[in-house]
Order: C-alpha cells, then structure tokens, then sequence
C-alpha cells in the first residue's frame, strides 16, 4: 500500500509530531516501504484465530478500588517544565 | 590490584566473602576503569557518590556473613530503568532532565541485595534500535576493533554489552523488546538473556512496547547471568503481568548435565543468504549439545517468517501509545512556543524536538496501523499471527523439545554508520532470531561460542520453555563448556 502525502499529514497530526511539509514526501515513501513489509501478513491464514491479548496465559489480578497511594504533590510536580501553584501550567486551553 | 579482565560475579562474591578483596576496592577499580572509557560512550551518568555509599553498606553486610549473592557487585544500570535522584532518560531529548522520584522494582530488588550503582549506560533512545545509534548521547562504540572503524555494539542495550565486555563493570541491565540485550551479547562476546515475559518487574522501566518488554542480566558468563537473573525476578503487585511464581536458585541448577535434552533445531531459521560462519557456528553447536548427551532433533515453526512484520505492527501500536505520555506537561522537556500558540503546538513542537528519527517513525507508523479502518487490517491481524508463532512453540514444547537452538544473529558487529543510508527495514532484520521469543513471551539466552573470520564474536541463541530458565541455563552451561569461548577485545580506548 502506498501512502500519499497527505495521509502522512494526518498520521503526524495524529500522533501530534510536527512534520514541515517539506519533509511529508520522504516520510510518506518510508512508510509506504515499512507497511510494504507488513504486507506479508496478508498471506497467513488466521480464519478463526483469535487476537493474543495475554502472554500469559494469566487474567489479571484485581484488586479493591480504594486508594493505595497519595499526598505527593511536591514530588509529582517536581519534573513538570512549568508547575505554579500546585498545578502543571500549560497554555491556554478554552477560550 | 585485581585483574578486572578475570573477575567474574561470582568470583568476586567469592573473593569478597574471603576477604580477599572489599567492595569498596573493586567500585574504586571500576569507577577508575569508567573514567578511561570516554570513546566508548558507553557510560553517561556516573554515580560515584551512590556507588561508594553502597559500597561501604556492601562490606558491612558481607563482614556481618549474611550477604546475598549480589552483595558488593558493581553493576550498571541502564538508562531505561528509573532511578531516584538519578538521571533516567532513556536517551531521549524529551526526557532531559528527568530525575525519578521513584526507584525501579529491578533496582530496588538489586541495590536491597547490595548490588553497587556504578552509572547508567548509554542504549538505543526509548530501545528502539539494533546499532545504539539513535541515542541522544551519541553513538556506543563496540570494545571490540579489528581495523581503523568503530563498530556498533548492537541495541538496544549496546553501553551495557559495550560496559560489561569492556571489563566496565561486572555485569549490567539490560531491557529485550525484540532482542536488544541479546543481539548486543552477542556482538560484544558476552551472555545475556530475557527472561519469561512476567518474570521480571517492569514497574519503573521506561515502557516501549509492554506485551514485549522484558529486564534481564548481562554478564560475562552464564553463572553470573544465573546469579543476578534470580536477583532480578519475582512476583511484584506493581506490574499487573508480573506472575505470581516461586524464583529457584537459578546458579544451583548448573549441572552442565543435559543428558536426554531434547533441543529443536527449527528449519526456519536457515535464512536465504546466511552467511556460511553462522550457519557453521550452529552445526558446530548443534553438534556439541550432542556430544554433551542431548537429543537433537529438526523441528518446524511454520510461521518465524512473519514474525517481523507482526513486530513491526505491534510494538509500534504500543509504543505510540506508551509514548503518548510525552506531551512536555508533566516531565522531561517543553519545546519554547511562539506567540499565539496554543496546547496542541505545544504537544507538537515538544514530540518533533523531543524525539528522534526513528521513534517518531514508530510512532507514527504505530498510530497509524491503529486508527481507524486500519485497526484490523493491520493491529488485529498481526495479534492473530502472534497467535499463531506462539502456538508453533507450544506444539513443539507439547511435543517433547527442551529447549531450541539458533544463531543469536545475522552477521558480526558492523561499523558504526553503514546502516546509515539502508532503509529502516534492513536495519529491522537484525532482530529476525530474537523477535520471535518476545512475541511469544518465551525465555531466550545468547552465549558466545566463536569468533569470525574477522576475529569479531558470534554468538548461539537459546530458546528455552516458558518460566524455565533454570533448566535454559543449565542447557547454555553445557553449551559455553564445550565452546570454550575466552577471547577478549584488546584495550584500544
């Protein structure tokens, strides 16, 4: 499958990367060769075969739905590239 | 001094609790052998303040005669491991700065058994790479050198083969998504091995792909890989595929006695233009597990060849998922906004400076193999495939094969920029042994058994039944007995 220019657009703003548009026509030829490649699995019968979900075959464990952690403010903003107030700043979201 | 090139872990735990020589002596050895291998790059954070610390705490401990294995072991780390207070990057530009405010579980369980921090080493940015050369830090050169080029030490986890066959440290971490710490083995003339996927902790590793994602050793020998793998395991509540299993004495269970062993030697794996080495190196190993009283017999995986394209659909869907979390709002770095610009140029300037090459590729390749009308032709049918390649293992387990032997790899070390103008897919059939162990969750070994004709180190995969490393190992005991394999890079750097 060939990709176009502009689905590669879309898959960029998607994955919110920005690509200048210059740069879409190379970026659209690799991944028309990487999903060539993928291609082949076309060729596998997998009738009546089942997605793999677990690696395991294990169901994940469950616990009860109460809080197991907490009052860490300090150290979960103390990464943050911008944190005021108590809060991550970013810029304005609503109007 | 001690002869850093001779030491092992279990030497050294050995010589330590003799008192022949201190943790502290060995960590002041190694911090200095660290500071000499600037060209390798293959350490980029050193953490001498926390190694001496643990160093100290380490011979009180083994004085007290109550030491784990571990104890006093000088180890590095790499990046991808979140460390507390310690840069943990995952050699990634969008994660500069990144101090954990967390230790890893890997870690944790390590340092607890007395293990030394010495430094965290240089990898592949986010794992995604078979050269270590899509690091921020610049690329890991290989200690091994036959002529004027720097070769690559594999990826991703190329500055833990490069440290630990440099004599760096005693053994590192390592992280396997389709093969990256045993390719690196095997390019460097080490051991290393992935685990069954829910063996080891994931909880504080930089995710990747998660169904894939497995820790595990790397070290000079199999021992030492038994001995820290079992430092490494067990059951953690944090990883909610962590499995609830007894962790044996791993080191115990090398008998070097694999009489009646039934190893599979699949057909698939005879490649179109391999290269004759390889295929000698592994008739010379078949041959030796032979001699050492195994059964040898040809077995089938009819789907290995679609392993790489179902990787190559699956581990970019998870990454593109795991990555989203990199939106410069709650770590590592925000890229400068221009007037008027609002939270979506924010997301995208951050991820385009932030991210590399590659990882945008997988990245993208990954949202766009999940979006909509995509989802099936590609995500869901790559899952049924790996449905498909797991259930080729579980018919031969079933059908009595022990353990599965293979090349770790298709050629030696190659020079650090000849991939360069390949296309990405070139670089990608570098993982085409390994792949196939993490996408069936199985435990995979690489022991070194030969040199090339170059003089560069080949190395054996094997592939062993779920949860049984132990007997694995023991069968890549008997395996690194027969090969004999001692050579050393010559100290150029």
């Amino acid at each position: 499958m060939s990709i176009d220019t502009e689905t590669a657009r879309r898959v960029a703003k998607l994955a919110r990367i920005k690509v200048e548009d210059a740069a879409l026509p190379a970026l659209a030829q690799e991944f028309s060769a990487i999903l060539g490649f993928i291609e082949q699995l076309n060729e596998v019968d997998v009738e009546g075969i089942e997605p793999m979900t677990s690696v395991t075959p294990q169901r994940l464990v469950r616990r009860k739905d109460v809080v197991t952690d907490g009052n860490q403010q300090a150290a979960i903003l103390k990464n943050a590239p911008d944190a005021r107030e108590g809060f991550f700043a970013v810029p304005k979201v609503v109007e | 001094m001690t002869d850093l090139s001779k030491l092992t872990i279990a030497s050294a735990r050995d010589a330590m609790r003799k008192g022949e020589v201190s943790s502290v002596e060995l960590t002041n050895a190694y911090l200095g052998a660290i500071e000499g291998s600037g060209k390798l790059n293959a350490f980029v954070h050193n953490t001498p303040e926390i190694a001496k610390v643990q160093a100290e705490a380490a011979d009180k401990r083994i004085k007290a005669g109550d030491a784990p294995d571990m104890c006093g072991i000088p180890l590095g780390i790499k990046d991808l491991f979140c460390t507390k207070g310690v840069l943990s990057q995952a050699a990634s530009g969008i994660l500069e700065g990144f101090k954990p405010e967390y230790e890893s579980t890997v870690t944790t369980q390590l340092f607890e058994a007395g293990a030394v921090m010495l430094g965290k080493l240089n990898m592949d940015e986010f794992a995604m790479g078979s050269s270590n050369e899509t690091s921020v830090y610049g690329d890991v050169v290989n200690p091994w050198k036959i002529d004027d080029r720097n070769l690559t030490p594999g990826g991703s986890s190329g500055g833990s083969a490069a440290a630990v066959a440099a004599d760096l440290c005693l053994g590192a971490t390592g992280t396997d998504t389709g093969g990256s710490i045993r390719q690196p083995a095997a390019f460097t003339g080490i051991t290393g091995i992935k685990p069954t996927y829910g063996r080891v902790s994931r909880w504080g590793v930089v995710a990747f792909a998660s169904s894939l994602d497995q820790a595990g050793p790397m070290t000079k020998d199999v021992r030492d890989a038994a001995i820290m793998l079992e430092a490494m395991c067990g059951y953690d509540a944090k990883d909610s595929t962590s499995a609830n299993l007894e962790v044996p004495n791993f080191e115990a269970m090398l008998t070097g006695d694999i009489k009646g062993k039934v190893i599979g030697i699949p057909k698939e794996y005879h490649m179109d233009g391999m290269p004759a080495e390889i295929e000698k190196l592994w008739a010379d190993g078949t041959a030796m597990l032979k001699a050492a009283g195994a059964a040898i017999r040809d077995i089938s995986l009819p789907h290995t060849k679609y392993a790489l394209p179902a990787y190559y659909v699956i581990a970019p869907a998870e990454a593109s998922s795991n990555l989203a979390r990199y939106d410069g709002v709650r770590f590592g770095h925000r890229a400068k906004l221009a007037a008027g610009d609002g939270i979506t140029e924010m997301y995208e300037k951050t991820r385009a400076e932030g991210f590399g090459a590659e990882v945008q590729r997988r990245v993208m390749v990954g949202t766009y193999v999940l979006s909509a009308g995509f989802y099936d032709a590609y995500y869901n049918r790559a899952r049924k495939v790996r449905a498909l390649i797991k259930r080729d293992f579980d018919d031969v387990f079933a059908a009595g094969v022990d353990a599965i032997l293979t090349p770790a790899t298709p050629s030696s070390a190659f020079g650090l920029g000849e991939m360069k103008n390949a296309d990405p897919i070139q670089m990608y059939l570098n993982d085409v042994f390994t792949v196939t162990v993490n996408l069936a969750g199985l435990p995979g070994i690489a022991v070194p058994t030969g040199l090339d004709a170059k003089g560069l180190p080949l190395g054996l995969q094997l592939i062993g039944r779920p949860w049984e490393e132990g007997d694995l190992l023991n069968v890549a005991y008997s395996l690194e007995q027969s090969a004999g394999f001692v050579a050393k890079p010559q100290k150029w750097w």
